[in-house]
């Protein structure tokens, strides 16, 4: 037997029939291996994502050491209560999500259209919030540009802010925080509002019974990407809304 | 030869890990936990910490993060595979963020 590939009898395609199931297509072997190399794949592409957000958070860690009294002063002007309860809407959509997830494994399709459209209600209203607060950054000219205004960073106290008045210089250096403000929460928000996107290519597809026979991956996958979506605000919230909250 | 299975397509690797159910109970506790954190982390700013402000930050954000991967994400119950792919993607961020913030730390004199 000096070449076992050649010689080795090919009882395998005789030992079990492949049904044309989308849970076992034909080149896996089994359910289970097709599921390992999805979660795999989902996993390789999640990474790309950590290295595509690590770099603004990079970014972030950098001017912050740099720029620190202007990002303290930039970071006060968001709001705790609405950054604090678009995490609360957040994390209760990714719960959605995770119940979803379970509704495709015990095969309940009306729970698990339920959970999606949940998911995305709460991720509608996280939207929601945040047009809110874009907002009223544009109505303050706290957007980085030519409209800029550091106004507010040179004379706090003219505008009721109990802050340390900046130097002009490190005052401009406020932009930089809300360069990365928006560079982060509007990649943030893009990769939810492409997951809404899905969500409802995905919904049509639950209301349809495809992942009520066996079939998770897609929502489990699905799954993965917003979770990974909710972790970057989990970072996201406390280092830009709570860089300094307790003035001495 | 014969202490070996014949198993080129790798059917009976003992690495494959169960599609396990994590119960809507569990994931009622993670839920909470992720709650009480972000209550957590605001508590927490507001207290005059000093240099462990940010410290106590990211450690709370990472402690969120980890319970969310483990549970939600399902790391927890799949095969070393999928762990260690996770890990090292991780791994890999902070060796990049090491070795940039030393690149800069070094040069831009006068910054820091």
């Amino acid at each position: 037997m000096d070449n076992a590939i050649a010689v080795a009898p090919d009882t395998h395609a005789e030992d079990h029939h492949h049904a044309a199931l989308p849970q076992l297509r034909h080149h896996f072997e089994t359910e289970e291996q097709q599921r390992e190399a999805g979660t795999f794949g989902m996993w390789l592409f999640l990474l790309t994502e950590i290295m595509f957000f690590g770099g603004m958070f990079f970014a972030y860690l950098l001017y912050r050491n740099w720029y620190y009294d202007a990002f303290v002063v930039a970071s006060n002007q968001l709001s705790i209560p609405l950054g604090g309860t678009n995490t609360a809407v957040l994390i209760t959509s990714g719960f959605f999500m995770a119940l979803g997830v379970w509704a495709a494994e015990v095969r309940k399709k009306g729970l698990l259209v339920l959970f999606l459209v949940l998911t995305i209600a709460f991720g509608a209203v996280f939207l929601g919030i945040k047009y809110v607060e874009y907002h009223e950054k544009w109505e303050k000219h706290h957007v980085p540009g030519a409209s800029y205004d550091i106004k507010e960073f040179v004379n706090p106290h003219a505008y009721g802010l109990n802050e340390k008045p900046l130097p002009p210089d490190m005052a401009q250096k406020t932009q930089i925080f809300f360069s990365l403000y928006f560079a982060m929460t509007g990649m943030h928000a893009l990769h939810m509002i492409i997951g809404i996107g899905l969500l409802f290519w995905l919904l049509a597809r639950a209301q349809r019974g495809d992942f009520s026979s066996g079939y998770v991956a897609p929502i489990e996958n699905f799954g993965l990407y917003w979770h990974f979506v909710d972790i970057v605000w989990l970072f996201l919230f406390p280092l830009l809304y709570l860089i300094n909250r307790h003035p001495v | 030869m014969s202490e070996h299975i014949h198993d080129p397509a790798n059917i009976t690797n003992p690495e494959h890990a169960d599609h396990h159910i994590v119960s809507p109970l569990q994931y009622t506790y993670v839920f909470v936990a992720l709650l009480v954190g972000t209550i957590l982390t605001v508590v927490a700013a507001k207290i005059e910490l000093g240099i462990f402000n940010p410290i106590v930050a990211l450690a709370i954000a990472c402690t969120k993060a980890v319970i969310v991967i483990l549970f939600f994400m399902h790391v927890y119950y799949q095969s070393k595979l999928i762990k260690l792919t996770v890990a090292s993607g991780f791994l890999t961020f902070l060796v990049l963020v090491t070795l940039a913030l030393s690149d800069y730390m070094s040069r831009a004199w006068g910054l820091w």
